[in-house]
């Protein structure tokens, strides 16, 4: 086992190139996007960024992407309302409350949740979760009826509050089982010694474990953000279509980049699919900024790491 | 981009085959594709595997064609893969496939394309399944129902909103009509049923349809659904809901349908033979051997039910590979014949008219 100085080249070329693939790949896909939707963008009547009719296969064609960007970052913003708080709760209860036999077993059970295919997700919420959406949506809205989002008189099954609770289950096991790997990372001679100056557990919490993880949670919750922001069939099957930008969450329709993608490119025509590919570049884009926001805020709270 | 589609079209075999399951159990109609099969023999067969795409309406008939070809013909499969009639005719023009299965007829721009992908010659457009458009209805009490075309362009477009509305109680007498809402529910998805139901609408309906036919929905009214299963599981779980759908999906559910009033002034309940008579009317349109057709929507013919579809398959009349052309044919000369276009009726489809059929029949002839 001699490790000379070809040893050491190869192993830094190696790595170097690893690093420099993954841009080449990121550049590429970015390239290929632009290459493919610029002969759409050209033949489009509508603003591309503005408009709210999605009609690139008539002619003219006519497409804008705002009310796929709404209903793509809404629905996500809504999974994440839900599920971060919940995933942060179970991350804790494992970590430091469940008895420990009962620990392993309910993180492996939350682990689960993740190798559930979207799909089945997408059934589960179209024949099962639908049901009771009507129900659930009049109760919100006569609930938090003064917050615009929750204003509605005709409550919908497939809705975007639908769509948001499947999204939450599917990046709840996401976001908890990266918080439960920062909790553990937590210096034991903190924990112990909040608790040995006489700390309750709340308080132990409090002070050593969610200031120290507090970056890595946001991270977590990101990761969620992005799987939310991209998910697909899940979201195409439980949502059904309305025109427009609908600002009450509770009411039937709307659209995301991905479901539209997946639900038009079938009778896409040439300028269509140019079109759907210029969409899918702005959810690329999207996804970008929330991982460089998510960095940020790392990078901004590296005090306490 | 590929995986979406794929997905999507996934999560429909699933929710189809579901439906097709539980259908199954409930009718007796649905024998063994070996019952169907024509006898050995009266077919000259062809060897290989063959690969076809489009039409999602005409997918169950090609399953069960390929099924009945495939044990008369021990050797030979046809792939048939639903992947929308805009994608199968994009598959068919790039070589990726033999033939297409289309809800249109091909339109000039696809006309120059499709010749090229033949090597100079035509493709044809055979009409080959005659596909009724259900009206399909979900409310409460209410198992029978009669619309003319106005009162459904009205419900449609959103200007009828409840189902007590005077418009439908005037031709429903004798039938308690609900205090509900109408929720009309459209497909999301571009498709030759939208075409076709848009199409007929702005036929007969007068001034109340504003809108040019299209596959895509031209209004607001109501809320859209992805595909005819998903458009089907939508009314099946809305009380209240409309919606127009092919026949086979409503009748696979259960859903009732509304008997429509046609041109001659009568109110037609939808089976096989009343949508075959809905195309008697048709014009042939193509040249040559090209049997594209124009149905009137209008036509005084008894007994015949006015919202039909005709979908077609697109072929080379020459230019494909030997072996992949003796396929084509073989397989077309079957499902044209009298035993392959009998096969329909049970699976919720109408065979072509017999004026039609003839001329499909020549055509089929002149492949090579």
């Amino acid at each position: 086992m001699s490790t000379g100085r070809a040893g050491d080249k190869l192993f830094v070329s190696a790595a170097r190139g690893s690093g420099l693939i993954v841009l080449a790949i990121v550049a590429a896909i970015a390239v290929f996007l632009i290459w493919k939707a610029i002969p759409a963008l050209r033949e489009n009547e509508a603003s591309f960024l503005t408009s709210e009719e999605w009609n690139p296969n008539a002619n003219p064609a006519e497409f804008g992407i705002a009310q796929l960007a709404y209903g793509t970052i809404m629905s996500s913003l809504i999974a994440m309302v839900i599920a971060t708080p919940i995933a942060i709760g179970i991350a804790l209860f494992i970590s430091f409350y469940a008895p420990r036999r009962l620990a392993s077993g309910l993180g492996y059970i939350v682990d689960l949740l993740a190798a559930v295919p979207s799909i089945v997700y997408g059934l589960w919420g179209l024949i099962f979760l639908s049901e009771y959406m009507d129900d659930a949506g009049e109760f919100l809205s006569t609930l938090l009826g003064w917050i615009p989002l929750f204003s509605t008189d005709s409550p919908g099954r497939n809705s975007m509050f639908a769509a948001g609770v499947v999204l939450a289950i599917m990046i709840l096991p996401i976001i908890s089982s990266i918080s439960r790997e920062v909790f553990l990372q937590v210096p034991q001679a903190n924990v112990e010694a909040s608790l040995a100056l006489g700390a309750t557990r709340w308080e132990m919490i409090r002070m050593s474990v969610l200031p120290y993880g507090r970056s890595g949670m946001i991270g977590a919750s990101m990761l969620g953000l992005g799987r939310a922001l991209g998910e697909t069939i899940a979201v195409a099957m439980v949502l059904t279509f309305v025109p427009g930008i609908n600002w009450s969450i509770l009411e039937n329709g709307g659209n995301t980049f991905a479901a539209n993608i997946a639900n038009s490119f079938a009778e896409a025509s040439e300028t269509g699919r140019g079109a759907l590919v210029a969409s899918g570049l702005v959810l690329f884009v999207i996804t970008l900024l929330v991982n460089m926001a998510a960095r940020a805020v790392v990078a901004r709270r590296k005090e306490f790491v | 981009m590929k995986n979406g589609s794929r997905l999507a079209a996934l999560s429909g075999v699933v929710v189809a085959g579901a439906l097709a399951l539980s259908a199954c159990g409930s009718d007796a109609n649905q024998t063994e594709a070996a019952a169907n099969a024509p006898e050995a023999g009266s077919i000259d067969c062809a060897e290989g595997s063959v690969n076809a795409a489009g039409s999602s309406a005409q997918k169950n008939a090609v399953e069960e064609w390929s099924k009945a070809f495939a044990a008369a013909c021990p050797g030979a499969t046809l792939n048939y893969n639903p992947t929308g009639s805009g994608a199968g005719i994009q598959a068919f023009t790039e070589g990726q496939v033999s033939f297409a299965g289309s809800d249109s007829a091909l339109d000039e721009e696809e006309k120059a394309a499709a010749q090229q992908r033949c090597e100079g010659s035509p493709a044809l457009n055979l009409p080959m399944v005659v596909g009724p458009v259900a009206v399909a209805y979900n409310v409460e009490g209410v198992d029978s129902l009669k619309l003319d075309s106005p009162t459904l362009a009205k419900i449609f477009a959103g200007e009828v909103t409840k189902w007590n509305a005077p418009e439908i109680a005037e031709q429903n007498e004798g039938v308690t009509l609900p205090d509900t809402d109408i929720k009309p529910v459209y497909r999301s998805d571009e498709s030759g049923t939208t075409d076709n139901f848009t199409d007929y609408l702005k036929a007969t309906a007068g001034d109340v349809w504003k809108w040019e036919p299209a596959k895509k929905w031209p209004n607001d009214a109501g809320q859209g659904a992805n595909g005819s299963d998903g458009v089907t599981q939508l009314v099946k779980s809305t009380a209240g809901s409309i919606s127009y759908v092919e026949y086979s999906y409503a009748k696979n559910n259960s859903l009732n349908t509304v008997s429509v009033k046609n041109g001659a002034g009568e109110y037609t309940e939808l089976t096989p033979e009343s949508a075959s008579k809905g195309v008697a009317g048709a014009k042939i349109v193509g040249t040559g051997n090209d049997v594209e057709l124009e149905i009137d929507y209008t036509a005084k013919e008894a007994g015949a039910y006015p919202i039909v579809l005709v979908t077609y398959e697109v072929a080379c009349e020459k230019g494909l590979p030997a072996e992949q052309a003796k396929f084509v044919k073989s397989f077309l000369t079957y499902t044209s014949s009298a035993d392959g276009q009998k096969i329909l009726t049970d699976i919720g489809y109408a065979p072509l008219p017999q004026a039609v059929l003839t001329k499909v029949q020549a055509s089929v002839k002149a492949l090579s």
